[in-house]
């Protein structure tokens, strides 16, 4: 009996130490994320009036929402972004990461090149490329005239201005890709590759055969990650395209749109709204790729 | 990271100039970057392009900080770095061990809730955050940006997962010594942790030095601004100004390169950590 009960109280201590260690980071995280993100739902449904008053207004947001086309059309834009650039990324990313792979020359100079994007900051890469492609002084129309290629308005034609950005998000995707697609190929046991040596396999079939399909539960992490945070994207076309442009209705994403009605324009509920459409969004694309995941994802 | 011999050999001239040509690409920018800011406001729009100034230029930079006080941008940002890593590695790993050693009834639902945080988007708080933070009196102040920053799911996330992995020998011989569990969390996991905490520290020194949303919402007063908020007012005031845009960009942005350089291995580690575990 006595042990029982012994050990019954180290169990009660045990829960306390678990509640207390836990308390600091759920407490935060609980008040400054979860709490806001309930207040996100219900400011979704209310009209807000000049000084920060608010009052209950049904559906009218998504009303609004649905029948807006600036949304629809950032919704649209979200896509071409995730569309164009997650795939190129990707792919971009496991041809370098399988070159890499290899006993080369000068691999940790390539790796720390290929790395450098991914740690600078994306104001700082959305000023320098706005400056590359500047249709007057910008290095690319000038390298363009010297192969006597007409140059374009990367950024200030509506039509162009879209794949411009999408080149910027690929340029800065690569690398982080690219260390985890790294690590992914290094986890395909060798004796994969020695068994179809010795049955004659050529580069390409063991590509084909063994390393992508190896490589699938790493690449389907980039993509869900990629795929998230392109969905999100901001900073760049914040950066690129300013406010206001003659292009922003062609370039600006969702989350853009958001921040323009959050704290521009300043419809709190609208804008509510809008990040309730941004989290469906995010929900059912991530909800698409994993179930979809089980055609391609070849798991040990 | 090791380089391993695969079987497959191709001709490597192909290789080689596969990856100039991509290295090209990526490394134009930075060049370019860096070339910008030495040239004169003339040299910079002449046509045609020149590429290298005639002479360097250091005024842009003296420039930057005439302009802006630049100075006070580097203790912002670093002052909130600072702080977010401290909370970071405290609570995510106080946390992550409870997760990870500890039994308690609702753990595993705790658990799904923070994961939950991870799966959604950023844009569906920071609306009500503003309004808290205002409520606070916090707008135009560094703990808006730092306080809510220091608590992280990610953080919990990946060292629990980290823990997890670790062999439970240790702790049974100190559980028998007499040791509570705040005392093997700090004498034994934390020291064995040390990997992931260094990825986790990157993390957050990254994510918090580049972040550009969150703090332009909630610190628009140029004495609280960090770097990325202050490159993007710059822009705002110096619009077309590339020698002055470029070097501000360099001087925002090396020491983030610095520390990559420094620890590249680690960042390496780190990254390639949560995508294999």
């Amino acid at each position: 009996m006595k042990a029982i009960a012994g050990r019954s109280r180290i169990k009660k201590e045990n829960w306390l130490w678990g509640y207390s260690m836990i308390a600091p980071a759920m407490l935060g995280i609980g008040f400054f994320f979860i709490w806001p993100m309930i207040q996100t739902f219900y400011f979704s449904m209310t009209r807000w009036g000049d000084f920060g008053t608010y009052k209950f207004a049904g559906f009218d947001n998504y009303h609004r929402l649905f029948a807006d086309h600036d949304v629809w059309k950032a919704v649209l834009n979200t896509f071409r972004y995730v569309v164009l650039a997650v795939p190129l990324s990707v792919a971009i990313s496991i041809l370098v990461a399988v070159m890499l792979n290899q006993k080369i020359k000068g691999l940790s100079l390539y790796r720390t090149l290929f790395f450098l994007p991914v740690i600078t900051m994306p104001a700082a890469v959305a000023m320098v490329w706005k400056w590359l492609y500047n249709s007057d002084y910008g290095l690319l129309n000038h390298m363009l005239n010297e192969f006597s290629i007409q140059g374009s308005r990367w950024l200030t034609d509506p039509q162009l201005a879209p794949y411009s950005i999408v080149v910027v998000m690929i340029w800065s995707s690569i690398g982080f890709n690219m260390v985890i697609l790294l690590a992914g190929l290094q986890g395909i046991s060798k004796t994969y590759y020695e068994a179809a040596r010795i049955d004659g396999a050529g580069v390409m079939a063991q590509f084909l055969r063994i390393t992508l399909p190896g490589l699938t539960p790493t690449v389907f992490f980039v993509f869900i990650i990629s795929l998230i945070g392109t969905l999100q994207v901001f900073d760049l076309i914040w950066m690129m395209v300013g406010n206001p442009s003659i292009v922003k209705f062609s370039t600006q994403s969702v989350v853009y749109l958001f921040y323009d009605a959050a704290f521009l324009t300043n419809e709190k509920g609208y804008a509510a709204s809008i990040a309730v459409l941004i989290f469906v969004l995010v929900m059912v694309m991530t909800i698409i790729q994993m179930v979809f995941q089980k055609k391609w994802v070849h798991y040990e | 990271m090791r380089a391993e011999n695969v079987s497959q050999k191709p001709k490597f001239w192909i290789l080689h100039t596969l990856l100039i040509v991509l290295a090209f690409f990526m490394l134009v920018p930075f060049a370019w970057m860096i070339l910008t800011s030495f040239k004169s406001l003339g040299e910079s729009v002449h046509v045609p392009v020149i590429v290298f100034p005639k002479s360097i230029h250091w005024d842009n930079y003296i420039d930057v900080l005439y302009t802006m006080p630049f100075l006070t941008f580097y203790f912002n940002t670093i002052a909130i770095t600072a702080l977010k890593v401290l909370g970071t590695l405290i609570f995510s790993s106080l946390a992550a061990y409870a997760f990870a050693r500890i039994e308690f009834p609702g753990r595993n639902v705790l658990f799904v809730i923070l994961i939950s945080v991870l799966m959604v988007p950023g844009q569906i708080y920071i609306l009500p955050l503003f309004l808290i933070m205002r409520d606070f009196g916090w707008l135009n102040t560094l703990q808006a940006v730092a306080v809510p920053g220091m608590f992280d799911a990610f953080g919990v996330f990946l060292l629990r997962q980290f823990f997890l992995s670790l062999m439970k020998e240790l702790e049974e011989s100190a559980k028998l010594d007499g040791c509570n569990h705040l005392q093997i969390y700090w004498r034994i996991m934390l020291p064995l942790a040390k990997p992931g905490l260094i990825a986790l520290t990157i993390f957050t020194v990254l994510a918090s030095w580049n972040e550009l949303l969150w703090p332009m919402i909630v610190n628009s007063s140029p004495a609280k601004m960090t770097l990325a908020v202050g490159l993007s007012w710059l822009q705002g005031r110096h619009g077309t100004n590339y020698p002055v845009l470029m070097a501000g960009s360099l001087m925002a942005l090396w020491p983030m390169v610095l520390l990559f350089l420094t620890l590249q291995k680690h960042f390496i580690e780190g990254i390639a950590m949560t995508g294999t575990k």
